[in-house]
Formats: structure tokens, sequence, C-alpha cells
């Protein structure tokens, strides 16, 4: 059943997923659907496809990751593509010449994807001027990472059957988050009223102008929430410029039984991984399988990464 | 070489508010010998060479306070020669070159080099600036005496801002005695730190670090206090944020004396140009807001802002084509300086008396240089430009070595038609 009733299968012509902003709302609910007839194949014994029998994946991974890639890696595998995945240790190579260099040698092996993970933002978008084949954003310094937002998505829908009305509440270092990003753009898109809730010094400049609204009091962001995204603290944040310690941080913005009672008595709990116990969630309530859905989250993951990859690669 | 009468123009002398029909006569020497109405058609000796202007306007040579040339050590990016060539152009006869070369100008003996490069190289008068601090480094104070008896007329790190508040405070007490021009590029390094583009909605959506308006305004307001200790030749070098604007203008109310420049960049372009990732907008000071740029038209057109500079800054393709992160900083500029500035007299955002003054006279002054007027016994340094012409910008008809136009495809109207050097032509539009 299509995620948007009466609404025709439309065609991406588009080669590149750079970002959610690049979407339109068909679209979405196109890659959505898709996702979703992958989901039961995925937990069939025979989990091939020959989709992309024939093409050539690269993943060039500039920042270390452990399940983006593998998923990704998976995905590219199960649709019956040749995957290949390169990490590209940075100290190695100098600085600025990696990306345009290393697009343009992967380029004359004539791949059909890239999949790309780089440090800084917008490299994805200045890798697709350079390639011929088509570019997906695998996570850009703190723009985008829009496979995240849309497995997030097909998650919610999984569990709550739409998106369309639901009160959604992203919580932690939303000014280093690019998954805060492309989740605020496509829950916003899919009818959400998203709450983003994290310290003074982690959120950005402006952010309500991207649609939402922002809370320092955990508990009133949290107020009668049906979904809770926990966001990663990155280690070197926690002692000193942004924040005190880790401890404070855990009595304000840590997500425990007392402050989650303030959200919906059902609310969904997510996490984009890999969790910080004890600093960003209580151990617990990370492993409650009645609330905690991060576990699925990884699991349709791989679905969406694959509607992605039948979609946006490059037709000939 | 004869005398040469430019007849038929309008006069346009901002120092001395001149603006009427008529000629302007060049001696035989390249010197002014007499400009204004009394120069007419009918008064010209039959042996002398006449040009006819056909009612253009003409208008002495641009002073460019903040040009980056390239030599010695970035050749590749620009050299006298084509700077030279870019500035004749767009009707700047007079540069300030600035020291962030390599090595830095910040010893007596590159003085010597750079003066006799600029002179056999190129056409314009290049006056190159040295650095406030041993290799821009920001600790050691450069030869102010020593440096400005060479001919160096002001004193800057460039792209760079001096930190150390005692080190500041040291060269403004300093540079008192030898009556030197301090020139600041106002940015707090550790509030700027990684800083990209303006902070704000633009940066938040593009995922890049922004760099606060407080950093400019926290070092604009440092240094004007310690003026008040210290008085010196005080100038800085580019604003771009209405907070600074406000800051300076109550400052000059309160009768501080020291000047302020700004960037075309800043006053014809805001931060929503950046667009995805266009590294030829990374400028610094950043672009900021519509607001910010409102305010620095506003501040032209009050008096707060003396100067309009181009910051001409060539980068080399390999330096641009980056993630933004990564490119260079900086954009071409002098040859559009002054159709881009034209643009804010067509869209009348800024009288063009004041505009001319901020592009010749006033610079000038602050230099304390005897350019940009048009006095009788100056040196016939001159621009003739149709203010009206149509034209769109074109990287490939660009005469800078380097093609980092922040205003690619840009539709101006006004355009030069000649320049003259020393009463010879130097560059005419065909």
């Amino acid at each position: 059943m299509a995620i948007i009733e009466n609404l025709k299968a439309i065609k991406i012509n588009q080669n590149h997923l750079l970002g959610i902003q690049d979407l339109s709302f068909p679209e979405v609910s196109h890659i959505l659907d898709e996702a979703k007839a992958f989901i039961s194949l995925n937990k069939s014994a025979s989990k091939k496809t020959d989709i992309l029998r024939g093409k050539t994946q690269i993943n060039l991974f500039f920042e270390p990751s452990t399940r983006t890639q593998s998923s990704f890696e998976l995905a590219g595998k199960r649709l019956g593509a040749d995957v290949m995945s390169m990490n590209i240790v940075n100290s190695a190579i100098k600085k600025g010449e990696t990306l345009i260099d290393t697009a343009m040698t992967l380029n004359a092996m004539h791949p059909d994807i890239i999949v790309v993970r780089h440090q800084d933002s917008g490299a994805p978008n200045l890798l697709s001027q350079k390639v011929n084949c088509s570019v997906i954003n695998a996570g850009d310094g703190r723009r985008e990472h829009p496979t995240q937002a849309l497995l997030d998505a097909l998650t919610i829908i999984n569990r709550r059957g739409k998106v369309q009305g639901l009160k959604i509440a992203i919580c932690g270092d939303i000014l280093h988050s690019r998954v805060a990003r492309s989740n605020i753009y496509l829950m916003n898109m899919l009818g959400a009223e998203v709450n983003v809730i994290g310290p003074k010094t982690l959120l950005p400049h402006s952010i309500e102008r991207l649609g939402v609204k922002a809370f320092t009091d955990m508990k009133k962001g949290l107020d009668n929430c049906d979904i809770v995204m926990m966001l990663r603290l990155q280690n070197e944040r926690m002692h000193g410029s942004f924040l005190p310690s880790p401890r404070e941080y855990y009595e304000y913005f840590g997500l425990t039984p007392d402050k989650l009672a303030m959200a919906k008595k059902d609310a969904l709990i997510m996490h984009p991984g890999p969790m910080n116990r004890g600093v960003e969630i209580d151990t617990n309530l990370a492993d409650d399988i009645n609330r905690s859905v991060i576990r699925e989250q990884v699991e349709l993951g791989v679905a969406v990464r694959m509607a992605c990859l039948k979609i946006f690669c490059k037709k000939t | 070489m004869k005398e040469k009468y430019l007849t038929n123009a309008r006069i346009i002398d901002p120092k001395n508010q001149i603006d009427e029909m008529g000629g302007l006569i060049i001696d035989a020497k390249g010197l002014i010998k007499a400009a204004g109405k009394k120069v007419t058609n009918g008064n010209l000796p039959a042996a002398a060479e006449k040009i006819d202007l056909k009612k253009q306007i003409l208008i002495p040579g641009l002073v460019d306070m903040r040009v980056f040339v390239g030599e010695p050590g970035y050749e590749y990016k620009e050299n006298f020669k084509t700077l030279s060539n870019a500035a004749l152009s767009g009707g700047v006869t007079s540069v300030v070159s600035m020291p962030n070369t390599s090595p830095v100008i910040d010893s007596v003996s590159m003085v010597d080099f750079l003066k006799r490069r600029g002179r056999d190289k190129s056409k314009i008068n290049i006056f190159p600036a040295a650095s406030l601090t041993k290799n821009t480094e920001g600790k050691q104070m450069t030869e102010f005496g020593l440096l400005k008896r060479k001919g160096i007329i002001a004193f800057t790190d460039g792209v760079k801002t001096v930190q150390d508040p005692q080190v500041m405070a040291r060269i403004m007490n300093y540079a008192g005695q030898s009556q030197s021009l301090i020139m600041q590029h106002a940015e707090d390094n550790i509030l700027s730190k990684d800083g990209l583009i303006n902070e704000g909605e633009i940066s938040t959506r593009l995922g890049l670090k922004g760099i606060p308006s407080l950093a400019e305004k926290i070092i604009v307001e440092r240094d004007l206090s310690f003026l008040e200790e210290y008085f010196c030749r005080y100038h800085i070098s580019q604003i771009s944020s209405e907070k600074t604007v406000s800051v300076i203008k109550k400052a000059k109310e309160e009768g501080k004396i020291f000047t302020v420049g700004v960037s075309i960049n800043n006053l014809s372009l805001n931060e929503n140009d950046i667009g995805d990732f266009k590294t030829f907008l990374k400028l610094s000071p950043p672009l900021r807001t519509e607001n910010d740029r409102l305010s620095l038209v506003q501040g032209v057109n009050e008096g707060t802002i003396d100067v309009i500079v181009s910051d001409h800054k060539p980068e080399d393709e390999e330096s641009k084509r980056l993630t933004f992160s990564q490119a260079a900083t900086g954009a071409t500029g002098i040859e559009t300086l002054l159709p881009l500035a034209l643009e804010l007299f067509h869209s009348k955002s800024i009288k063009l008396d004041k505009l001319l003054a901020s592009l010749t006279s006033n610079p000038a002054k602050i230099l304390g240089i005897n350019k940009g007027n048009l006095e009788v016994g100056n040196d016939a340094d001159l621009c003739i430009i149709d203010i009206n012409k149509p034209w769109v910008v074109k990287q490939s008809e660009l005469k800078s070595k380097s093609k980092n136009t922040p205003i690619e495809n840009r539709k101006l109207q006004g355009q030069v038609l000649k320049t003259f050097m020393k009463g010879e032509i130097a560059y005419e539009r065909i």
C-alpha cells in the first residue's frame, strides 16, 4: 500500500541523492514505498535480487563509519551489484586534493554509483559535479544524512502507520548533527510537528527558521511527544567549550524515565547510533524493547538504502 | 608628447565638488593643465591633439586601497603586469598592495624589490603596504619609521588581525610618532575559528561553521578604546555588519578620528548568493544578511564609511575547486569595482558624488597621496566612463590572471571606456 494514498508513483529523474532538501514530497513517498517492499525480502531466506546486476557501487568513506558503510554494502550486494568499499585515511593524503583527485580516478573505472561520506559539508555536491555516475550522500559534515532520515521515517511509519500529525522531539547536539538537519526537513515535509531540544551552545543559530520549536528545557520539549529521537554526543564536545561535563549533560539532557514520562505513554525512542549509554540515554531505556526501536532502525536502514540505490542508480 | 585636449565631457572631481560639462587639458609632461567648464571646444589651439569625449563622464582614476598582487611568491595567481591590465580596464590607476606575499613585505629590502617590479611591470601606481608585524605573526612590530622612509604608505597584516591586545596597543602607541597609517582587518581569531560564512540561518542550513558578526565588532571596539589612549592614523580595512556600522557611527559622532572601508562585495552581495556552496563567494569578512548589506550602504551614504575597496584577491582554480571548507578565501574584483559600484548609483542606493568620492578622493586623503582628484599640476590619471552602458560580466573576458569573480553573469550598467596614465591612453575599450 502506498504511503500516500491516491498518489501515483512518480518517476525520479535525478541521479543523485545529496540531501532531503532536494527531494519533493512525492519523491520521498516513492522511496519509502520501494523500501517497504524490501523489508520482507531482507527477512527471507534468499535475500539476493538481480536489480543492479552488472552495476558497480563504490563506497567512498572519508570518515570512519561502521553501520552506515556496512548497511550500504549489504544493500548493494543484495541488489546484485558489485560493491567495493574504500576507506580513505585522511592523514595519508594531503588535505584538499583527496576528494576531486580520488573522484576522478574512480570515475575512470566507470562505477555506476558512488556512496560518499565526507567531513566537509557540501562535499557530495562537489563530487556530483565531477563524476558521470550517481552520487549518494552517506553523510556530509554537519549538513545532511538523507538515508538516515529516510530510515527513521520508515521506522516510524512501520510502527505508527504515518508521520503526519505526530509530534517528534530531536534531542542533543543539534549544532553538529547532520542527522538532525535531515530529519527536520523530512519530518516537516511529512507533516510532523518537530521540537529540537538541547543546551543553547549546541543549538544552531536561527534553528527556528527551519520550521521547528527549540527548547532548552527537556521536559517541556518532550511534552506530549510521539517520537523521541536522541542524538549522539561526540566525546570531544563533552568537556570544556560546549558543556561543562558529561555528568551535567546527563542531568539536563540525558533521556531518563522521569523525563520520558513527559512524552506520550507509548512514545518511541530512536537513536542513530552508536549510543553513549549513561551520557545521552539511560541504558535500560535504550534496551527497553517496548519503547526503543533502535535495532529496528538498523534493520530498516538496509531496506531504505536498497531503495535509494535502486532508484538513484543512473539509468542508461 | 603633444598637449591633449579632452573636450565635451561631464567632468566630475569629487574632492573639489565639481560636476560640470567641460573639458580637461593635459600638458606635454602628462600633467593636468586645466579642467572644468572653462575648457571648451571654442578655445583650443589648432595644433593640439583633440579627443571629443561625446558627453561621457571624466573622473579621476580610482584609488583602490586593498589589492592582493601575488608577487612575490604567488605569481601564478596574479603578477604586476596582469594586475595592471586588470586595474586599467576597471579605471583603477592607483592601488595599495597588501603585504601577504611570500615572503611577507615586512622589511626594507623587500620594499626595493617591490617598487622596482611594480615600476617595470605595471603601468599603474603601486603603493605598497608593509605588514604591521613581522611575518604577520602578530607578535613583533615592523620598522614603521624606516619602512615609511622607503615609501611604504600604510601598515597592515592584510588578511590577518593583530590579536594580542598588548601588541596592538603598543603598535598604535608607537605608530603615532612616525604618523604611520595603521590598517586593521577586524576579526577576532578565536570567535571566528574555523568559521566559513556568516553565522545565521544559511550557515545552519548549509552545515557550515558560522562567523559571528561579534568577531568583527569586538576588535573594532577594542581598537577604538586604544585609540582614545594612543592616537594614531587608524583605518579599519573592511567592515561587514550592521552591528559594526552602529559602533562606528557612534564613535565618529563622539568625535573620534579614524576611517573605515568596505568591500564592494559586502555592498553588492549577501549570504544568499553563496547558494549551493559557491566557493567564489567565500570571503573575508564574510557576506552577511541583507540587513547588514543595507546598513553598509547607508553607512557610505552617511559618511560613516569612507572608502569602498575591491578587496581584489586572485585565487587560482586549484585553490577554489575544493570543498567549501578547504577552498581559499577571496574574490577578484578590481576590474568590476567601478561598474559594480555604479549599480548602487543606478539603484538609487548611493548618490554619485558620495560613491565616486569613496573610490577616489577619500582613499587618497587617508593615504596622504595626491591622487584621486583633477587639480592642476597633478598626473593626468583619468578614467572615462559610459555610465549607462549595459554589459554582462564574463569570466573569460576579464584580464586578471585568476578567474574567481564573485559576479559571473551579473548584468551591470556602466563601463570604463578609457583610462589615462600620466596623460597617455593606457586602456581603451574597443
